[in-house]
């Protein structure tokens, strides 16, 4: 055969770069100090400390989990630094204020900050390292009682609701990175939706880690009160580096009555080069709770980035009739390694679930599903449905899944369905044959296997998606 | 148009399936090439159309005047090469509007003309659906993915009817085809037909070229082409089989 299907891809990791400037950074190391530091430099008050201050109690009597079909050498935590914020951020008057080199970074990134170009239809929050740099839109949404800003700010201007709902789906105590971001969380975003109001556009944060050897451990915190609606997307970028990054972030979601969250991620962090040094440990907890009747959750990620990835986005279903749902593209490429899923905990009567799982592996990556539906004794006719498809490009790649059961009540409906194929090299040299190059016939292949998953993004997203998986996939077909 | 030499070839790691073809295609003409199951037909057509599961092992082929076996399949492709598989591949997900459209845009790219819109494009595949009857909701199906064998084979004349190939390779598009889809194909590939574009029609059985009428036509047997004629070999070929014109490449080398 004069060409086998291995070693598709290649193209730069065109995020990679490094901003210069000056930084506020609390040495690397871990401890009450740094804590104190943390929540010091944040002007929080005595009960957000105390909070933080059990957390990392509780996460020093912890152990790093390893129950993840990921292998990696270990994490000295000691050698991480937990706070580092560029030098001039600092509340602004307006977008225009933001220093021009932070704002060329994000033009950059094709996220642009300035007030008369910024996304259309789309507000966003800018997390750089540890801090947010601004927020754009809010004004407009003030005007409709929403809040978005930054989770610091939050803290500060709306003390109540976070006291409220903070920790309420992620108890600082629920796992041991939860645990470690709970004590040294940084930043994220902060958004509440006030009753019957349907948010107008989308709201979306951009993460970016540009410090070295800094850990980015973000907060986001959204509710969606009675009858609102909120569709959210969170994109996330890093420079190349030889060493291996954290990030340790912790989401909750929260929905009342007859309210819907949507929660779009677009993860694209540094993966590591060829030979799989460096690129970003990516251990997130993320979680929704349907706290009211007939309210819904819907997570959709494409996860494209990291040398690690070991998340589940997961859905308690509390609410009688509510829905939860799991959309995922997971891509691994060269030595990526992903063990990815979700947990819907199905607890009041009549839930739905719904989970879309695509893993694409590729060169030596490793992707594996990890799901577990779980049905409590009083969730009477709760149903669940799960589709977990893999696809293998390549023969050193792996593809594995871990579904779990739990059914405790008889009227449940629970179904399985999962398949493993290949990518045929006679499916591209077919597309070829009509006039499309290989790259894009992978593309155009690998598109058409994520479409169930692509379809639930923001439209202006999907486009992004599906170029972004080209990218990863570059090189991966001799 | 395409002059091939000597062409020899295999596939898989064994010995030479093609050994040393020559035939030469002119504008305007349609040539068939007959021959029994494993002579080498769709070898041959695969070759051409440059599939990496087939090397190339000795001689020539030149496209209008290119080397045919310096160009990369999708470059062949834009050049006005089109084969119509034998067995149509499936590409789940991916909507048969969305790859016919990336396929013509590629090629008008590969020419410097402007892509057309799906709007634009509407247009052009429903006249095109006509010629091979078939209806718009088949353009929303993903590629052949759960096609009949027949919705195959018109789906390969579709994609010929839009892409308005300079040489078409019909790869056994008559097998497991009834009369009426038969004839639906037959009538596709004759209003294509133009003094600027030529089509090789590869076939099993005689009856398909009842309804293109060739004006060549090669036997191909063992790797070799061992009698070539006008339309009139067709039905000598019907009538005694290919029993006659066998010779074994031993007898031979
Ligand atoms: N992938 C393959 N690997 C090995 N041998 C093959 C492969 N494909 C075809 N052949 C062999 O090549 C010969 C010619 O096949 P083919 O060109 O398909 O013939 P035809 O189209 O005339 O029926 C046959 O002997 C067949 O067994
Ligand atoms: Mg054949």
């Amino acid at each position: 055969m004069s060409s086998s299907i291995e070693n598709l891809v290649n193209r730069e990791y065109k995020f990679g770069f490094v901003t210069d400037i000056e930084a506020d950074t609390i040495p690397a190391g871990l401890g009450e100090d740094t804590v104190r530091a943390i929540s010091a430099k944040k002007h929080e008050p005595a009960w957000l400390l105390d909070w933080r201050l059990k957390a990392l109690r509780r996460w020093t009597t912890m152990k790093e989990p390893h129950w993840g079909n990921v292998r990696y050498e270990p994490i000295d935590y000691q050698d991480q630094v937990y706070y580092s914020a560029p030098r001039t951020a600092k509340p602004l008057g307006s977008m225009d204020d933001v220093d021009p080199k932070l704002r060329e970074a994000y033009d950059k990134l094709g996220i642009p900050l300035k007030e008369q170009q910024v996304l259309a239809g789309v507000a966003v929050d800018a997390v750089f390292d540890s801090v947010s740099v601004g927020t754009t839109y809010r004004e407009q949404l003030a005007k409709l009682g929403i809040i978005f800003c930054s989770l610091g700010e939050a803290v500060r201007e709306h003390p109540d609701l976070v006291r409220k709902y903070l920790g309420t789906v992620v108890p600082y105590s629920d796992n041991f990175y939860a645990s470690l971001n709970s004590a040294v969380f940084s930043d994220g975003s902060f958004v509440y939706v006030p009753p019957g109001v349907r948010c107008p556009m989308e709201l979306s944060t951009y993460f970016r880690i540009n410090a070295a050897n800094t850990g980015q451990f973000e907060r986001t915190l959204i509710i969606a009160d009675t009858g609102a609606y909120v569709s959210y997307l969170e994109g996330c970028t890093a420079p190349k580096r030889a060493t291996n990054q954290l990030h340790a972030a912790v989401v909750e979601l929260i929905a009342l009555e007859n309210a819907t969250v949507k929660y779009s991620t677009v993860q694209n962090w540094y993966a590591g080069d060829e030979e799989g040094r460096g690129g970003i440990f990516n251990f997130v907890t993320k979680r929704g709770k349907c706290a009211g009747a007939n309210s819904k959750i819907s997570w959709t990620q494409v996860e494209t980035g990291s040398a690690i990835t070991w998340k589940y986005p997961s859905v308690i279903l509390q609410g009688d009739n509510s829905v939860g749902e799991f959309y995922s593209v997971a891509v691994v490429n060269h030595h990526q390694q992903a063990d990815t899923g979700t947990k819907m905990l199905h607890l009041g009567r009549n839930t739905r679930s719904n989970i879309v799982s695509k893993g694409i592996s590729a060169g030596q990556g490793n992707n594996s599903y990890r799901g577990r539906v779980f049905v409590g004794p009083k969730a009477a006719g709760a149903r669940n449905y799960t589709q977990c498809d893999s696809m293998l490009i390549g023969n050193r790649c792996g593809a594995h899944t871990f579904p779990y059961i739990e059914v405790g009540n008889d009227t449940a409906q629970v179904e399985h369905e999962a398949s493993t194929s290949k990518i045929g090299e006679d499916q591209i040299f077919y597309l070829q044959q009509r006039g499309i190059s290989k790259e894009n016939a992978v593309s155009m292949i690998v598109a058409g296997f994520c479409k169930d998953v692509f379809k639930e993004l923001p439209m202006e997203f999907a486009l992004e998606a599906q170029q972004l998986l080209g990218i990863t996939l570059e090189g991966s077909v001799g | 148009m395409l002059d091939i030499r000597d062409l020899q070839a295999k596939v898989g790691g064994g010995n030479d399936i093609l050994k040393g073809i020559n035939l030469a295609v002119k504008a305007g003409e349609i040539h068939a090439v007959m021959g029994p199951n494993g002579s080498g037909k769709s070898t041959l057509a695969q070759v051409l159309a440059g599939n990496p599961a087939y090397e190339v092992t000795g001689g020539s082929a030149t496209f209008d005047g290119r080397d045919l076996f310096g160009m990369q399949p999708e470059e062949r492709a834009q050049a006005g090469l089109f084969m119509a598989f034998q067995y149509p591949v499936e590409i789940p997900g991916v909507s048969n509007a969305y790859f016919l459209r990336s396929a013509y845009n590629e090629i008008r790219k590969a020419h410097g003309e402007e892509e057309v819109d799906p709007l634009e494009f509407l247009d052009i595949m429903e006249r095109n659906l006509a010629l091979v009857d078939m209806d718009q909701s088949m353009l929303q199906r993903s590629v052949n993915a759960g096609f009949s064998g027949g919705e195959k084979k018109r789906n390969e004349i579709l994609q010929m009817a839009v892409l308005r190939p300079r040489l078409a390779i019909l790869d056994e598009t008559d097998s497991g085809l009834d009369i009426d889809a038969l004839r639906i194909v037959a009538e596709g590939v004759n209003k294509l037909r133009r003094p600027d574009n030529a089509t090789i029609v590869v076939t099993h059985y005689q009856r398909l070229l009842n309804h293109i009428v060739p004006d060549f036509v090669h036997v191909l047997s063992a790797g070799r082409i061992v009698k070539s004629g006008g339309k009139e070999l067709a039905l000598e070929l019907e009538e005694k089989g290919y029993d006659w014109l066998e010779t074994p490449a031993e007898a031979v080398a």
